[in-house]
């Protein structure tokens, strides 16, 4: 078994580094500490001081794997403030984007879960073919994340027509990727074994703690802003949201690479549907007054909120990224679970569980703090993923 | 120190070390081990404890909250080992310029020995940079 993890405790799950306290009797963990704001970089108070058209350059930056949904949000909120009503053109166009980061998130993420329970092959097949929708989106925007492609009124850059082809065949080389994924993943029996009732978030759970997103459609709550508050595209178009009840890893897995398929009709939609027209407004001023924006990020809901007094800059801008949420679920989701699988399921809502500090597991037998960093966490749960193997009699 | 900077150039292991970092040079940088890149068929082999590494790939910002940090996982690297800075952010402060939780810039901190700058720097520019430092480190040693 490979003891060489090649990825440290900074790795890429990482919206917001937290610090996690766990409290195990033996191998069962009883209680949970959550602490977060190691990445804190003074954001909204940095906005105050850009221009309109700077601050979506910012918030792009609040996070690299989001890096479409919180200028989506931004956009959506000096868009309601000012009145502001986006082209067509433009619409399809911000709404391909937004999916085309949907489904390389969901990949990402894909990969590091499948690292998590000791299948690295996993991993680099994912990643392998993410390539793909990074090579689009590259060809699309000029860059492979951090688009800047979304301004006031518009978007920044046009779609050529005869790069639609292109796009077309490069998404029908994904989808077989994608059907691989779905098999290795429902029909494995041991990643069946060790995400299948594992870290469960009942439907009361997740409404007590508002998870939002791929965290709590597994869980039974019904909740997706680009559904229940439409923006872009999304209204014009044909697509289910993806809710499962079971609210277990596996479920967690399960709707993400559902959300996926979901994605790709989203795209394939968008492509047909796209009428010539012009892309952007060149708005100008914004009017005094309050603004809010909604939009649907791959982990869940992102909410701007923006105050102007008519001026080149806001004077008050508000973040609220779903992560926020989400992490804290985790406080009974791995209540009762093993510690070996203590990766997995923080890892399953999808931000990161150990990036500037340890997890210290408290035994409360003795009292005393040991300190698990992040490759012992791995260890166990790879050593887990092989004790599973041996019962279940795969070599 | 010459024979021990010839050594490290035969094959850099790497910690990866973000501080206030928005994620998308630390992905561009895991890409850089995956297939398409594969950066391991030079030997580069990302590593999960500084004590490990031979150069340590700073990320981000230096967040107030990870200036001691920093400090303690270069001191915990074995000397000689060199520091790459990847990133605008880790360069200056980029688009946080200003904020106020960003006293110094991360080569204020640790010495760095090259910059890769880029918001994020592509995986070739990643490997560009490396494959130039270790150009650098065979002529000094
Ligand atoms: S340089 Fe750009 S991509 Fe890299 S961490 Fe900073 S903001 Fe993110």
């Amino acid at each position: 078994m490979s003891e060489i993890i090649p990825i440290g405790p900074y790795h890429p799950l990482q919206e917001e580094p937290e610090f996690f306290r766990l409290h195990v009797e033996g191998e069962r963990v009883i209680k949970m500490d959550i602490e977060i704001g190691y990445n804190h970089r003074g954001i909204e108070k940095l906005a105050e001081s850009k221009s309109w058209d700077q601050v979506v350059f910012l918030v792009e930056r609040i996070c690299g794997i989001c890096s479409t949904s919180h200028p989506a949000a931004s956009i959506n909120a000096m868009e309601d403030l000012g009145g502001i009503e986006a082209p067509e053109r433009a619409q399809y166009i911000r709404t391909i984007v937004c999916e085309l980061e949907r489904i390389h998130s969901h990949l990402l993420w894909l990969g590091l879960a499948g690292h998590f329970i000791g299948y690295n092959t996993v991993w680099m097949w994912v990643w392998k073919y993410r390539e793909i929708i990074c090579d689009i989106l590259d060809k699309m925007t000029g860059n492979r994340q951090s688009y800047a492609m979304f301004k006031v009124g518009g978007v920044r850059r046009d779609i050529l027509d005869e790069d639609i082809p292109w796009f077309l065949k490069m998404l029908d080389k994904f989808k077989p990727a994608l059907d691989l994924f779905k098999g290795a993943v429902m029909d494995d029996p041991v990643i069946h074994a060790r995400t299948k009732g594992v870290g469960v978030l009942t439907t009361e759970q997740a409404k007590k703690y508002c998870v939002v997103g791929p965290t709590a459609r597994p869980s039974g709550v019904a909740i997706d802003v680009r559904k229940d508050d439409p923006y872009f595209a999304y209204e014009w178009l044909d697509w289910d949201m993806v809710v499962l009840q079971e609210g277990d890893v596996f479920a967690k897995v399960a709707c993400r690479i559902l959300e996926m398929y979901e994605s790709m009709k989203i795209l394939e939609q968008c492509f047909k549907k796209m009428k010539p027209g012009i892309v952007d407004l060149h708005v100008k001023e914004l009017p005094p007054g309050e603004g809010i924006g909604r939009a649907e990020a791959p982990r869940g809901e992102v909410y701007h909120y923006v105050r102007s007094d008519g001026s080149n800059f806001p004077v008050r801008y508000k973040v609220r990224a779903p992560s926020y949420m989400n992490i804290f679920s985790n406080e009974v989701a791995v209540l009762g679970e093993q510690v070996a699988d203590a990766a997995l399921i923080l890892a399953a809502v999808d931000p990161c569980y150990c990036c500037t500090e340890r997890i210290i597991a408290i035994d409360h037998d003795t009292n005393e703090e040991k300190k698990l960093s992040s490759s012992d966490l791995l260890r166990l749960s790879h050593e887990k993923t092989i004790r599973v193997k041996k019962e279940l009699g795969i070599s | 120190m010459g024979i021990k900077l010839k050594a490290l150039t035969k094959s850099p292991w790497v910690y990866h070390l973000s501080t206030g970092s928005c994620n998308n040079c630390d992905i561009e940088i895991l890409d850089c081990l995956t297939p398409r890149y594969d950066l391991e068929r030079f030997g580069i082999v990302l590593v999960g404890s500084p004590r490990h590494a031979d150069a340590l790939l700073v990320t981000g910002n230096m967040t107030m909250k990870c200036i001691p940090r920093a400090k303690e996982v270069y001191e915990q690297m074995p000397k000689p080992g060199v520091v790459i800075a990847i990133g605008t952010c880790a360069l200056g402060h980029g688009v946080f310029d200003g904020s106020y939780v960003m006293p110094k810039t991360v080569d204020e901190v640790i010495p760095v020995d090259i910059y890769i700058p880029g918001c994020p720097p592509k995986p070739e520019g990643i490997i560009a940079g490396v494959a130039k430092l270790l150009a650098m480190l065979k002529q000094k040693a």
